[in-house]
């Protein structure tokens, strides 16, 4: 009897908290965003992290660019065929020595001050300013004295850029730069007013106040680490081709799953980066879902500095002969749109005539066991070993690494007999551990800065830094110089040919897989951008249909 | 009227002793063979003794006795459910070249696909389809789903495109499985015109590529033309494989010699150690208490993972090397403050109790009250921090590993293997299923065995 | 008592800058660079941001520059995130895990008093059985999983329901929190569930709840006034804290449900070797914890009048 009172209380008082808690559901109110709104030409978006840095002249991370560039603009931009088209600039001349823009008159930022040239100069100078300390200041580096200012070496003035009138600005190359006109629609390069930048002090670009907008849209709210809200910028230069009115952001989250589920429950228009595993459920809701290069080369880098095993040619080219990069993309990743990679340059990169690909096509590796088997024996001869030491595989702590380096370990053993161990670590620490050559082997990847081959192709120039294997060859330099220094299409693509040609003779690398990047929309959503060089995603020009 | 009972003197001598009568008395036992005897009577705990053996045999057992293979990759049998014996058919993976066939240009709007068809037999190696080619055409697209495609929002997974000129063929080899597919083809103009689409069912066979055949020893190198086309038996995964082809069975054996060491070795030290630390604050109470306690916050509030990774570097364990000693090491200095707590708060509760005082005027030590009669009541508290431990033990384990602290793989352990089948666990949830379960039969046993321990070394349900 | 808590703010004072310290050591004797990136920086760009950060200068002297910023409640500027301050980062997050992290613990409580007294007042019948199973599942699964299905099973709900009657993400409303909280404080739940009916157990064959019986008094009584008080004891003294854990430890809630809170940027703090956010959180994260501690402590005395912290014993 006793029990039965206790039981009943235990069950009214569980009966209690239920009704607490319904009646404060009730009261609470609907504040979840609705994913498209056709009246009210508003859409909504998640983002995977808040962004870190909003200043141009020192943001390096996709995020930051994605918000970049829908709230500002360079010299040129990208039209809604993703084309370069004229932007703050409404012609220009590109020459070998330089080049020169006319900028549109009469622009304004958003607090209704003029946008003149030497918004650029500013910029520009600031970029490559040694006090700000900023990742991407080589970019700039084609331009007069770009790296001695960089350096410290000259004060700013000296850098070769004029603003020679208020709606002319001349720019000065120090070698040749056939890729210019699209480096002006990157970040780095937008324009920053002085005044208001000083007026900031110190704190230009840390909330949504203390930045000045240029851009189709501009941010009105920023909720740090919460929630973003972009509204049209009514003194955009060409805000009657902008049709959305607001592009609200409500959600951080860096779970692919959970954008599904915010998509499915209809709070966002576009889940972006999804994984492979959550695809089974998309499909069961027949959702259509896209995919997009995002210029991503993954590959398995080697140490070859001179105290390492991998050093040896035919070391490499034994693990060469027996990575299948088809089994590794199709079984082991499993990601559509994702491709097997036998090259450093990506498929969509532009040739001479055709597409590069075509005219310089990739050479494959032949897999083949007693092939490799026999560049091991040669190899062990040369280094003079009996037994190969265990090879250390550096790896991220990421997900995706530590599947990719148990395959890679279990691989060689079964093939070669070769002991791996794989080195997992900290983001941070991994790329301490490849600077100081801390390893046999890592996997490593690229993403473009620019959209030229050359953005990949100096990579193992011996003097770049982020050619951390510190692979080092006369004629590799050769063709780079050879590309740097020339705008004639044909010679560049040559000289992207034979560096192509010896990364595979050499195996500098083990080209793996071109990351592509699957993503579900909602249908009434169109003419969304995804981009591989510049911010992505791109809704500038999207629109909803009925 | 009196009876005729006469009493005599004799009646009155007091009778011979007997022995001794039945006395109803138990033997003299001490508190720990009663607490033994207890528990051996309570069903419930000694299956749970049986399950722990089990495990153990499990783990560190049947690999002498069985052979286990928990590293090799089987590409060919991904993510594969339990099951039996799978037959396979053996093919050639040379590339193929494709079809080709010109294209008439047209100015009509562009048709839909026709003759779609798979190219020879289908199987997970790959599914080749080839179709006619449309007027206009500049390029294909190819979808793939698990659904009829209701319309051409709807058409699936986004293949890829042809890549080259006059291309009317495609080659599939995206994780395919034994599972009816539903391909749609569409063609794309120059001008990016979309055409209706074309689709097409087929559900592929099992297949191995003669290389891996030969290479996982299912034939021979010789003859290899006359096997191409047959069909051999593959390898039996009785409870599936894992993301790489690895067999769960196997990976849960040497998985549990590494969860089972973590998780059991490292609680029983750490919940040692916290059982001294904080008896002797409880019960030294005042300056001393003071001290002990905030040197054990100051331990609690130390940035876990920041350690780990500092513990690691001190113990210069090597890239890729396993680090168990480093791990348990680091896991029970981090771990003990929060048993200590608990004890510590039981021990400020008991030591006012009057039993304490009466004992104490009994004569008795410090050490022998603490020893002999207040920890015995701190056990009930102590049992459930340490099979709680179990299991936190593991994960930490598992993320330990994760991060290149602890266990480097390809040895595997419970933990590890629950985060990674998390990933997967909306498609192939054996993944995560198998080693959750594993784990919960060891906590389930310990928790089991935990209330049998108290409830034995309860001293007031003594019986 | 008021000598009683300002000693131990004293001590806690003292025990905070032994964490700082210590964590300041630990943290640059990790190996890495916070300030590499993926794309290499000439020599330069590394020296001017080293300047910049002040890890140009030699450890002790920022060490004590560190504590001079501290002595003042300033925690510097975030390494990753360029334009954010510390004390910014903590102040507009931390009430959110803190709200989250209250919620889930009232829930857990709740649940692990009431689950607990039932299990052992139902000793060994199918409730006992069915509680028990529920807390072997919650603890062996990692809480990834009961994230997912959580938000799983809100949006079969809406889809059932025909309309959004719980979001699936995000933050701002009493629904946003609902799931995510009891999702975290489910491992707490279980564990206080069993720790509940330990100590109830104990507590009930105990004389004096005889003796009471006996005497007549009804069994809700009994348990509001004796047996819970009695047996209360270890659930207030994991409370305290756990309080302190999940109010910043909720890294897998927050991330599945885009909540914006302290446990992500204590993470990703340590990954990217961010010094000022580590050095931050944790010095605030040791406060709170010392405050919870001493709550404890002096709640102890509430329950159980007999226990006086700070008396010498033995």
């Amino acid at each position: 009897m006793y029990k039965k009172r206790s039981f009943r209380l235990c069950s009214m008082a569980q009966l209690g908290f239920l009704l607490i808690f319904s009646g404060l559901l009730l009261t609470a109110s609907q504040v979840s965003a609705v994913a498209l709104d056709r009246e009210a030409r508003r859409i909504t978006y998640a983002m995977s992290s808040e962004p870190p840095d909003l200043n141009t002249t020192t943001s390096t991370d996709q995020v930051s660019h994605m918000v970049l560039d829908h709230v500002m603009e360079g010299l040129l931009t990208y039209d809604s065929e993703n084309n370069l088209a004229p932007g703050v600039a409404e012609r220009w001349k590109l020459r070998e020595d330089g080049a020169t823009f006319w900028l549109r008159k009469g622009l304004r930022w958003s607090d209704g001050r003029p946008l003149l040239a030497k918004d650029f100069v500013f910029a520009w100078r600031k970029v490559l300013e040694p006090a700000t300390a900023s990742e991407y200041a080589f970019i700039l580096f084609p331009l007069v004295n770009a790296q001695a200012i960089n350096e410290g070496k000259l004060p700013i003035e000296a850098l070769g850029i004029k603003a020679v009138d208020d709606y002319t600005l001349e720019v000065r190359f120090a070698k040749p730069c056939p890729y210019f006109l699209g480096l002006t629609a990157f970040s780095t390069l937008f324009p920053i007013n002085e005044a208001f930048y000083n007026s900031r002090n110190g704190r230009y670009a840390a909330d949504a106040g203390d930045l000045l907008y240029n851009g189709p849209f501009k941010m009105t709210e920023w909720v740090h680490g919460a929630s973003l809200k972009m509204e049209k910028n009514p003194h955009y230069w060409n805000r009657e081709a902008i049709w959305l009115n607001e592009v609200d952001v409500p959600y951080i989250t860096d779970d692919g799953n959970a954008r599904l589920n915010l998509l499915r429950d209809n709070h966002i228009a576009l889940a972006n980066n999804l994984g492979e595993q959550v695809l089974g459920g998309a499909l069961q809701q027949r959702m259509q879902i896209k995919s997009f290069l995002d210029g991503g080369m993954f590959y398995l880098e080697f140490n070859h500095r001179p105290d390492r095993v991998t050093r040896n040619r035919n070391l490499r080219k034994a693990i060469q002969a027996v990575f299948s990069a088809e089994d590794y993309v199709y079984k082991v990743l499993g990601t559509p749109g994702t491709y097997p990679a036998y090259t450093l340059f990506p498929r969509w990169i532009k040739g001479e005539k055709q597409m590069f690909k075509r005219e310089h096509p990739p050479r494959k590796p032949e897999i083949n066991l007693e092939k490799a088997r026999a560049y091991l024996v040669a190899a062990k001869k040369e280094l003079g070993l009996e037994k190969f030491p265990p090879l250390s595989l550096l790896a991220d702590d990421g997900s995706g690494g530590n599947r990719t380096a148990e395959f890679m370990q279990t691989l060689l053993k079964q093939t070669l007999d070769l002991d791996v161990k794989v080195d997992v670590q900290i983001f941070k620490q991994r790329l301490a551990k490849m600077t100081t050559g801390d390893f046999d082997m890592v996997l490593s990847g690229w993403g473009p800065d620019y959209d030229d081959p050359l953005t990949y192709g100096d990579l193992f120039m011996s003097v770049n830094l982020n050619n951390r294997g510190r692979y080092s060859s006369d004629t590799y330099d050769h063709w780079v110089s050879v590309a740097q220094s020339t705008v004639d299409v044909k010679q560049r693509m040559q000289a992207f040919g034979k560096l192509q040609d010896i990364l595979f003779e050499d195996v500098v690398i083990i080209p793996m897989y071109e990351r592509g990047k699957v993503y579900v929309q909602h249908p009434k959503l169109k003419r969304v951008i995804r981009r591989a060089v510049g911010g992505d995603p791109n809704f500038n020009y999207a629109v909803i249909k009925e | 009227m009196m009876n005729a009972f006469r009493p005599t003197p004799q009646d009155f001598y007091p009778l011979i002793k007997q022995d001794e009568a039945d006395v109803v008395v138990r033997p003299s036992l001490s508190y720990w063979q009663n607490a033994w005897r207890r528990l051996k009577r309570n069903r419930r705990a000694l299956i749970s003794l049986y399950i722990v053996v089990f495990l153990l045999l499990f783990s560190f057992a049947a690999p002498q006795v069985f052979e286990f293979d928990s590293q090799s990759q089987d590409l060919t049998q991904l993510s594969k459910t339990p099951g039996l014996e799978r037959q396979s058919l053996v093919v050639d993976t040379a590339p193929w070249e494709g079809r080709f066939a010109a294209h008439p240009a047209t100015d009509g709007p562009l048709q839909a696909v026709t003759d779609l068809q798979v190219i020879d037999v289908a199987h997970t190696e790959a599914v080749r389809l080839a179709w006619a080619p449309v007027a206009g055409a500049s390029y294909y697209r190819v979808y793939r789903h698990i659904l009829r495609p209701s319309g051409d929002k709807d058409l699936g997974l986004p293949l890829g495109e042809t890549e080259y000129v006059d291309q009317v063929s495609f080659e599939d080899r995206l994780k395919l499985d034994t599972v009816k597919y539903y391909y749609s083809v569409q063609a794309v103009s120059k001008m990016g015109e979309v055409s209706p689409y074309t689709t097409v069912a087929v559900q592929p066979r099992h297949a191995i590529s003669v290389r891996d055949a030969v290479a996982r020893g299912l034939l021979e190198p010789e003859q290899l033309q006359q096997r191409i086309g047959t069909e051999v038996t593959l390898k039996r995964h009785l409870l599936g494989t894992d993301y790489l082809g690895r067999d769960m069975l196997a990976r849960l054996v040497y998985g549990g010699q590494t969860s089972l060491l973590i998780g059991i070795v490292a609680p029983l030290l750490f919940v040692a150690l916290g059982i001294v630390y904080g008896g002797l604050a409880g019960y030294l109470g005042g300056r001393i208490d003071e001290l002990m306690m905030r040197f054990a916050d100051f331990v609690i509030a130390l940035p876990f993972l920041l350690f780990m990774i500092l513990f690691r570097v001190a113990m210069g364990i090597g890239p890729g090397e396993s680090g168990i000693v480093p791990m348990l090491l680091a896991l029970v200095l981090l771990s003990w403050p929060a048993v200590a707590r608990l004890v510590r708060g039981q021990m400020l509760q008991i030591r006012e109790q009057p039993f304490v005082d009466a004992a104490r005027l009994m004569g008795a030590g410090s050490g022998y009250l603490i020893f002999r009669h207040m920890l015995p009541n701190v056990m009930g508290v102590v049992l459930v921090s340490l099979t709680f431990s179990i299991p936190s033990a593991i994960f930490t384990e598992a993320f330990l590993s994760f991060i290149g602290m602890g266990v480097a793989p390809p040895t595997p352990s419970w933990g590890s293997m629950c985060n990674d089948g998390v990933k997967s666990f909306m498609s192939h949830p054996h993944e995560l299923l198998f080693p959750a379960f594993m784990i919960s039969i060891t906590v389930l046993a310990f928790n089991l065995l935990g209330d049998g321990l108290r409830d034995a070394l309860d001293a007031r349900m003594k019986d | 008592m008021t000598a009683f808590i300002l000693k131990r703010l004293l001590s806690g004072v003292i025990t905070i800058w032994f964490i700082a310290t210590a964590t300041f050591v630990g943290m640059h004797a990790v190996p890495g660079n916070p300030l590499l990136n993926a794309k290499a920086a000439s020599p330069e760009v590394q020296k001017n941001l080293q300047a910049r950060y002040g890890l140009d200068k030699p450890v002790t002297t920022q060490y004590v520059i560190f504590l001079n910023n501290m002595l003042h409640g300033e925690f510097g500027i975030s390494f990753t995130q360029k334009n954010r301050r510390v004390n910014d980062i903590i102040a507009e997050h931390f009430p959110v895990s803190a709200t989250l992290g209250v919620l889930a613990l009232v829930i857990a409580a709740a649940g692990g008093i009431i689950w607990g007294a039932v299990t052992a007042l139902y000793r060994d019948k199918w409730p006992d059985a069915t509680i028990m199973l529920f807390v072997v599942v919650a603890v062996s699964v990692p809480s990834f999983v009961f994230a997912m299905l959580g938000q799983l099973g809100i949006l079969k709900l809406n889809e059932l329901l025909g309309f959004s009657l719980l979001p699936v993400a995000g933050w701002g409303s009493f629904g946003h929190m609902l799931v995510p909280a009891l999702v975290l404080g489910l491992g707490t739940m279980a564990y206080l569930t069993r720790l509940m009916r330990s100590s109830m157990l104990e507590v009930t064959s105990a004389d004096f709840i005889r003796t009471a019986r006996a005497k007549g008094v009804s069994t809700l009584r009994i348990f509001f006034k004796h047996q819970l008080r009695n047996a209360i004891l270890p659930v207030v003294t994991v409370l305290g804290p756990a309080i302190a854990a999940i109010t910043t430890g909720g890294f897998v809630v927050e991330l599945v449900f885009a909540i914006p809170g302290l446990g992500r940027y204590f993470v990703q703090a340590v990954q990217q070797l961010d010094y000022t956010v580590i050095m931050g959180t944790t010095v605030f994260y040791g406060a709170f914890l010392v405050i919870m501690v001493l709550a404890v402590d002096i709640v102890y005395g509430f329950i159980d009048p007999r226990i006086r912290v700070g008396k010498s014993g033995g």
